[in-house]
């Protein structure tokens, strides 16, 4: 099995089962005040201080959620809510096209339903949010709740200078949120040198567990919760913390920000190989994103381990279908809930046309992809695209 | 052989790919999906494609271990399906969405993508047997679909598969449930996928608008009534006509003129008919010699009546009926078969009804 597909999640790190597994075998809600407890909060919070210190925050900053999807929403709304509590004016909610779901839908759910205005992000053909493009859109930045601009992209692997962007939002007094989601682990991502008032970060995508994440807030970035209850998480997020997937997310972490910047180096290099042999065998194949050796701000400009890919008059859900038949497994983006493979958003907001949109596949590394992974993809790809192209598209 | 299952999310499609799977062969599944609505698709309306059909066909699929896939063929099922069954009740005819999807997207434009990616045929849980190349009915006369399977060509068929043509569909269900299926039980589909509320009339009257005309009793000449649209009429009909004619005779549909959007009505001695004239058809084999007899089915749930098929100048078919029939429709196909109670009736081929001719009366 040809595993290229580690943007949507990744295998679980050995030293990750130890630590939950020794974890799942105890009892103690960590706000329990006796013994159990006490051992549970410990772990817990330790977990919490290792994270911020991986993280470049400070453990107050932490806050343990149920994954990247409940952190977006938790930010974009909470802080929406909370900014246009403090004054009414601030309507405004600034962010980019090429968003997750997890925060599109909730800005735009936050249009429907709470009366928010949106201004859509400027977007480069890389897929890059500029700081001039963040303070034309800004304005004087009055009626503005909150922006949200992601670290580094899912699909296409750009990455933004969210320093900048968050000078860009200070200056005009706004608060900025970022989902780093894929950036943690594959670029530098500081919270405080950055700058940024909240920033979403997940343990499934760096060899952790799924169904654990975080939401890193500023102490003086105000944040309406979206969960009410016992109030665990400084009173914005509430449930009792999951203390095996806590200590998971934050081995996880301390793993791969550690060993980032090697494993980086190593997962670019396989990623060159693939694009440069696809392109050998595949002449007319389009890289979309930031081109390979992209450099921004004195970091990668792309993610290491990405490689996105348009095949002409081939259709995307045609080549996974015959990769995955071959043993190699990719994604083609997104697809509604019925399964129907829709164009990349993503690719749109680049402007690409629907049908380059179509006919993209991702390929993501990891920490467990090897050469073999490269030769795998190789060694099919070039009738695997002649066979896709031939097998038409459904449409006249 | 390399086979592709297209799954909806029933029952049948999904014991027609469990038995392929079980028969050794390497088998694929998909899910089409047909409706070009996207928020049916995201609110689960019934029909089709809706978002719990397509989990259901995906759940037998992981049970089975085979690949899922869904296919997106809204705009060609739009074009080929949905807007030629609007275009055909535009035109006064009664058409049947079923066999045009058979005819056009099931084992055309998916057969053809299949066998583009490297598949042999497609499996589909039709009722009807199929083997050596010759289509013949279920063994399950109820829940035979050898009607609306008639129009493909024997090229077609060499790329079809219907594992469940010699099991009734109580065996269907048996065989679901002893595999632990959840959808042994699930309800038959009855509506036309697209019109998920069964609401025919509405739906054309949405796309049509109104378009009045009169109503015109055949024995009198004389406008008996008004309509909203002549699409919510079709020939045979008997309920829901809105006239008094002044006796209390049943009247029935007789004709539907599209220009002057008149419809005709008659009682039951005006009604039956005795020939119908074909579009040129299509063979499920070799063409058989013309003149020849054979046995005629008018609609998808009615009775085969013995006939003798001519050519026709048109290159059509003439059909002679051994016995009147009533509610004969153009628009319908007129489904042709060899009567073989040991194997099942064998089909033939099809015309696409155009006219119908009443016996001359002294």
């Amino acid at each position: 099995m040809t595993y290229l597909d580690h943007a949507a999640t990744t295998p679980v790190l050995p030293e990750v089962l130890v630590a939950m597994a020794e974890q799942l075998g105890r009892v103690g809600n960590p706000s329990s005040l006796h013994a159990s407890g006490r051992a549970a909060r410990r772990v817990a919070e330790q977990s919490r201080e290792r994270l911020a210190e991986a993280l470049g925050a400070r453990p107050s900053e932490v806050l343990f959620t149920g994954g990247g999807t409940e952190s977006d929403n938790l930010a974009v709304k909470g802080m929406y809510w909370a900014r246009r509590e403090a004054d009414s004016r601030r309507r405004r909610i600034v962010a980019s096209p090429a968003e997750h779901h997890a925060v599109l839908d909730s800005v735009e759910w936050l249009a429907k339903h709470d009366g928010a205005d949106i201004t859509w992000l400027r977007v480069e053909p890389t897929g890059r949010v500029t700081p001039e493009a963040m303070a034309e859109a800004l304005g004087d930045g009055e009626d503005v709740a909150v922006a949200s601009v992601m670290w580094a992209n899912n699909e296409i692997g750009t990455v933004s200078d969210l320093a900048a962007l968050a000078e860009a939002a200070h200056a005009v007094g706004v608060p900025l949120h970022t989902d780093a989601v894929q950036a943690v682990g594959q670029v530098p991502v500081d919270f405080a040198g950055s700058g940024v008032d909240a920033l979403t970060m997940t343990g499934h995508k760096l060899g952790g567990p799924m169904g654990a994440g975080v939401l890193l807030l500023r102490r003086d970035a105000a944040c309406m919760p979206l969960l009410h209850g016992g109030g665990q998480e400084r009173d914005v997020r509430s449930g009792t913390l999951d203390v095996a997937a806590i200590v998971g997310l934050q081995v996880a972490t301390t793993s791969a920000v550690g060993g980032r910047e090697e494993r980086a180096a190593r997962l670019a290099a396989l990623r060159d190989r693939l694009v440069d042999g696809v392109m050998d065998r595949v002449p007319d194949v389009q890289l979309n994103g930031a081109p390979l050796d992209d450099v921004l701000a004195g970091g990668p400009g792309r993610l290491p381990g990405n490689a996105h890919l348009s095949f002409p008059g081939a259709e995307g859900d045609a080549l996974l279908m015959l990769l995955d038949a071959r043993g190699v497994e990719c994604s083609t983006g997104s697809a509604c809930s019925a399964g129907v493979a829709r164009p990349s958003h993503v690719l749109l907001a680049v402007g690409a046309d629907a049908a380059t949109a179509r006919s993209s596949l991702r390929f993501t590394f990891g920490a467990t992809s090897t050469d073999a992974d490269v030769d795998a993809v190789l060694a099919v790809i070039g009738p695997v695209v002649e066979r896709a192209r031939r097998a038409g598209l459904g449409r006249r | 052989m390399r086979l592709l299952a297209a799954m909806s999310g029933g029952v049948d499609s999904a014991v027609a790919a469990a038995l392929a799977v079980e028969a050794g062969h390497d088998v694929t599944g998909v899910h089409l999906a047909l409706s070009p609505d996207r928020q049916t698709l995201r609110s689960g309306a019934r029909g089709c494609c809706s978002v719990e059909d397509a989990h259901d066909a995906r759940r037998v699929a992981d049970e089975l271990g085979i690949p899922f896939y869904v296919w997106d063929l809204a705009e060609r099922f739009t074009e080929d399906v949905v807007d030629d069954f609007v275009a055909e009740y535009a035109a006064g005819r009664t058409p049947n969405p079923c066999l045009r999807c058979n005819e056009k997207i099931k084992f055309a434009a998916v057969l053809d993508r299949a066998q583009a990616l490297g598949f042999d045929a497609v499996v589909t849980g039709h009722h009807a047997r199929l083997a050596d190349g010759q289509l013949r009915r279920s063994v399950d006369a109820g829940k035979d679909q050898s009607y609306v399977l008639a129009v493909l060509t024997a090229e077609q068929l060499a790329g079809a598969v219907f594992p469940l043509g010699s099991m009734t569909k109580k065996r269907v269900r048996e065989i679901a449930a002893e595999r632990g299926f959840a959808v042994a039980t699930k309800a038959d589909s009855h509506d036309i996928c697209f019109i998920p509320d069964g609401d025919t009339r509405g739906f054309l009257a949405r796309r049509l608008g109104e378009q009045p005309g009169p109503v015109v009793d055949a024995a009198t000449g004389a406008t008996v009534g008004e309509h909203a649209g002549a699409y919510g009429f079709t020939v045979g009909q008997r309920r829901g006509l809105g006239v008094a004619v002044g006796d209390s005779r049943p009247r029935y549909v007789l004709g539907i003129e599209p220009v002057s959007r008149t419809v005709t009505i008659g009682t039951a001695d005006l009604a039956g008919v005795t020939e119908v004239r074909t579009a040129p058809p299509t063979w499920t084999g070799p063409a058989p010699a013309l003149p020849c007899t054979a046995e005629v089915q008018l609609r998808a749930h009615g009775a085969a009546v013995p006939c003798e098929v001519r050519a026709a100048d048109d290159g059509g078919l003439l059909l002679l009926l051994a016995e009147e029939q009533r509610g004969v429709a153009p628009g319908q196909s007129a489904v042709l078969y060899s009567p073989d109670a040991g194997c099942g009736d064998l089909v033939l081929g099809q015309g696409t009804v155009r006219a119908t001719g009443r016996p001359v009366r002294a």
